[in-house]
């Protein structure tokens, strides 16, 4: 069924006017900027909304338009077109990760031309994952449980549309302006001015849909997930703002100072950074856990009480961790050591939540074992487990005075990244394109095993190499001969990394060909799309009639 | 509590409103200080910010995310010290919009890095890195011989003014002037420099040619001056160590 379908006729006019609306606006970018990113950028929004006007425009009598049934259903096309972004973003964000990681031990790889650059691709890949892929997943996954959840459908057609295609064209933005060089240099809030702003119109939207929608709901009680969906749709704008202020150095140039300067910006740089990880890369991710986990299993969740400590204890206690990536440098000492006691007191709530997910399966470890979407999610539970223990250990100052600057950040990363969120991602995705696209599985149920197992062994390789790695690292750093000198110069150091760069790049080669499988079965089940109706589905309340 | 929980979870305009204020709170009780307290808001006496040659190299620093893979930030720890050179302190990060203090070693720091090699070796190094350290796995960058694109050379010291950085009227007009004079010594240009950011400041043709300002000039003229802004950091450890 083509999307059009799913608008009436002014629905799709409203649609017309807001993508003639982005045309006009990519039109004055490039007006105003003439030449550079925000020139292309312009024109990349004025050939976006034109594209639109003419998809809309064209539909715009001929296809009918949905009877007032669709006041009976959920509204997915959303969330179909979110998960098709996912799946795209995974495959080019993990792809360009790879590739990096074979630059670590073979820089020569690099053609000699600014725009392949280790140093431009490298937030092209950042970006990639967490927004691109890590953001779509959210944002579909989140259409999906508010409308379950409430019992309700979507509170308007057009908004959701706005959002995903919105925030694509931001995503697109970022990396393309990367590796043209253009970068705020603040890590994971690289983006320039203009495409910040653009964030904030599209993730205001995205907060009036979802609570018009909530507003709405059949059930008295809002379900947890909502909760996680809601701090994170909050919190994310709230830091991204903040963090974002920034004087624009001309109209046209596309290219600002931000407004805070040395240890000011060092502290809310990291205010963001971690909180990004905390309400971006765990807050979403678990409404995701919380709701697909206890479906696929048919378990309810294990203790409500745990859930409302752990959701309380991560709204408050994250926003104070932020200051252990600056342990032992300008950073006033006592805001360190608020962010370390904080980051240990983070355990609590993190293992609460994992520990809640994992004993929801008491009962159902027969479907662990043999439903391999299931043991996804099971794994993510446990990889968010061990991440947030490890986290809180390296928060500690003694021990990140070791593994501060070294590889085994990167290593904490990717285990949070690989094995908890993108776990619980392809578990979500393995459980809804059968469910979206009208089948009864997978087209192929196999390559789903074969994926996991994949994504496992990637993980383990990746994570298990760059611990090495940056022990070794910090060890070497701060290793003294008997005369009282330093042992090491710092290239000996790096030379001693490049067996584990070059395991590191097997294991995300692994997870890559473990995305790329995932893909290419959800391309083949939504190409054999069936009609069949999901029994399982809850049924939406009866409506009031518009 | 849980009762009160129970009610909470059927606002949807309460529970965004408790979102808010509990996901604030931490924020507010470490960021607003740092505005006031004097270790991080006193500037020393001797601190000058970049030249406007200094400034376009810092663009393209952060341009091809050096950042990445490079520190400017000496921690209190005694290796560091032994390492790179005195820890690094706030003031001397006081003009940067954004600060660079990086969080990856892919190599080393590079907040004490100026004068410590000379201008072939950087120009070298950038060119091709492992020319002069073998086993580098530093990108090379050999296309920051182009021209220095001076467009916003003015624009930027007015922008970073308005934020507080201390550029005067006479450092933002001759901005372009003072980029071309400081690559350009026994000029008048190069005269105008050190009369605007001191006597101290390096002033050659930093790319070894000074008929053409390059890229390259720039950023090796950045990278000259990180750790050079202001003596306090050497003195603050010489006063340590007493």
């Amino acid at each position: 069924m083509a999307v059009t379908a799913t608008l009436t006729s002014t629905e799709r006019q409203i649609g017309i006017a807001i993508s003639a609306g982005l045309a006009i606006l990519g039109l004055a970018m490039a007006a105003v900027a003439k030449t550079g990113p925000m020139a292309l950028h312009g024109g990349m929004a004025l050939v976006l909304g034109i594209a639109l006007v003419f998809y809309l425009g064209g539909a715009l009598y001929d296809h009918p338009e949905p009877t007032n049934r669709r006041h009976a259903e959920y509204y997915d096309a959303p969330t179909r077109f979110g998960i098709v972004m996912t799946l795209i973003w995974a495959v080019a964000g993990m792809g360009v990760g790879v590739w990096l990681a074979a630059l670590m031990y073979w820089p020569e790889a690099t053609p000699a031309v600014p725009w392949t650059s280790y140093g431009r691709l490298r937030p092209v890949h950042t970006s990639g994952v967490i927004f691109g892929f890590g953001g779509n997943a959210l944002i579909a996954t989140s259409f999906y449980v508010l409308q379950r959840t409430s019992r309700t459908r979507l509170a308007d057609a057009v908004s959701p549309w706005f959002v995903l295609i919105g925030f694509n064209l931001f995503c697109l933005w970022a990396a393309t302006g990367y590796v043209m060089g253009q970068t705020q240099s603040k890590e994971y809030a690289e983006p320039e001015w203009y495409a910040d702003l653009w964030l904030v119109l599209v993730w205001v939207t995205y907060f009036v849909v979802y609570i018009r929608t909530l507003a709405r709901r059949a059930e008295p009680h809002i379900y947890v997930a909502n909760w996680y969906y809601m701090a994170f749709i909050l919190v994310v704008a709230m830091l991204h703002i903040v963090n974002n202020l920034a004087l624009p150095v001309t109209w046209g140039a596309g290219e600002s100072f931000t407004i805070w300067s040395g240890v000011q910006d060092a502290m809310i740089q990291w205010w963001y950074g971690h909180n990004a990880v905390a309400f971006f890369l765990t807050a979403g991710f678990l409404g995701m856990l919380y709701y697909f986990l206890p479906v696929r299993a048919q378990r309810p969740i294990w203790s409500y009480r745990l859930s409302i400590l752990s959701f309380w204890g991560i709204v408050f206690f994250y926003m104070w961790a932020g200051s252990h990536h600056l342990h032992y440098t300008a950073l006033p000492y006592w805001v360190q050591t608020l962010g370390m006691t904080f980051s240990v007191m983070l355990l609590v709530p993190s293992w609460a939540s994992a520990g809640n997910a994992i004993a929801t399966l008491n009962g159902a470890w027969d479907k662990v074992r043999d439903d391999a979407t299931l043991r996804f999610m099971f794994v993510a539970a446990v990889f968010y487990g061990l991440s947030t223990f490890e986290g809180s250990f390296l928060a500690i100052r003694p021990i990140n005075s070791l593994s501060h600057f070294t590889d085994w950040t990167v290593g904490h990363v990717h285990s949070g990244t690989l094995g908890w969120v993108a776990m619980i991602v392809f578990g979500a995705i393995y459980s809804l394109v059968p469910k979206l696209w009208g089948r009864d599985d997978m087209a192929w149920p196999k390559a789903v095993e074969w994926h996991f197992w994949l994504a496992i062994a990637g993980t383990l390789i990746y994570v298990v190499s760059l611990w090495n790695a940056g022990i070794t690292q910090g060890l070497m750093w701060r290793a003294y001969d008997e005369g009282g000198a330093l042992s090491y110069s710092f290239i000996e150091s790096v030379e001693a990394m490049l067996p584990y760069y070059a395991a590191r790049t097997l294991g995300g080669g692994l997870f890559l060909a473990g995305a790329f499988l995932c893909t290419v079965n959800c391309r083949a089940t939504m190409r054999a799309a069936g009609d069949r109706v999901d029994e399982a589905d809850r049924p939406l309340a009866t409506q009031p009639a518009e | 509590m849980l009762k009160l929980h129970y009610n909470l979870e059927k606002l949807s305009m309460g529970l965004v409103g408790a979102i808010v204020v509990v996901a604030s709170i931490g924020g507010i009780v470490e960021i607003a200080p740092l505005f006031t307290i004097e270790q991080t808001v006193e500037i020393p006496d001797d601190m000058r910010p970049h030249t406007p040659l200094e400034m376009a190299g810092r663009e393209i620093y952060i341009r091809e995310g050096c950042y990445a893979c490079h520190s400017q930030m000496v921690r209190s720890l005694a290796d560091e010290l032994d390492r790179y050179g005195p820890y690094s302190l706030a003031a001397e990060s006081a003009y940067d919009h954004p600060m660079l203090w990086g969080s990856k070693r892919t190599g080393p720091d590079l907040a004490r890095l100026g004068e410590k090699y000379s201008d072939d070796w950087h120009v070298a190094h950038l060119i091709d890195p492992r020319s002069v350290i073998p086993v580098s796995i530093m990108p090379a960058y050999p296309w920051l011989t182009r021209d220095l694109d001076t467009g916003l050379i003015a624009d930027n010291l007015t922008a970073l003014a308005r934020l507080g950085v201390p550029y005067d009227d006479a450092m933002i007009e001759n901005a372009l002037a003072d980029a071309r004079g400081q690559s350009r010594p026994d000029t008048d240009g190069a005269d105008g420099v050190r009369d605007r950011y001191g006597e101290d400041i390096a002033v050659r043709a930093f790319d070894g040619d000074p008929s053409r300002l390059t890229e390259m000039d720039a950023l090796v003229a950045y990278l000259q001056s990180l750790g050079t802004l202001t003596d306090a950091a050497h003195e603050m450890l010489a006063e340590d160590t007493q």
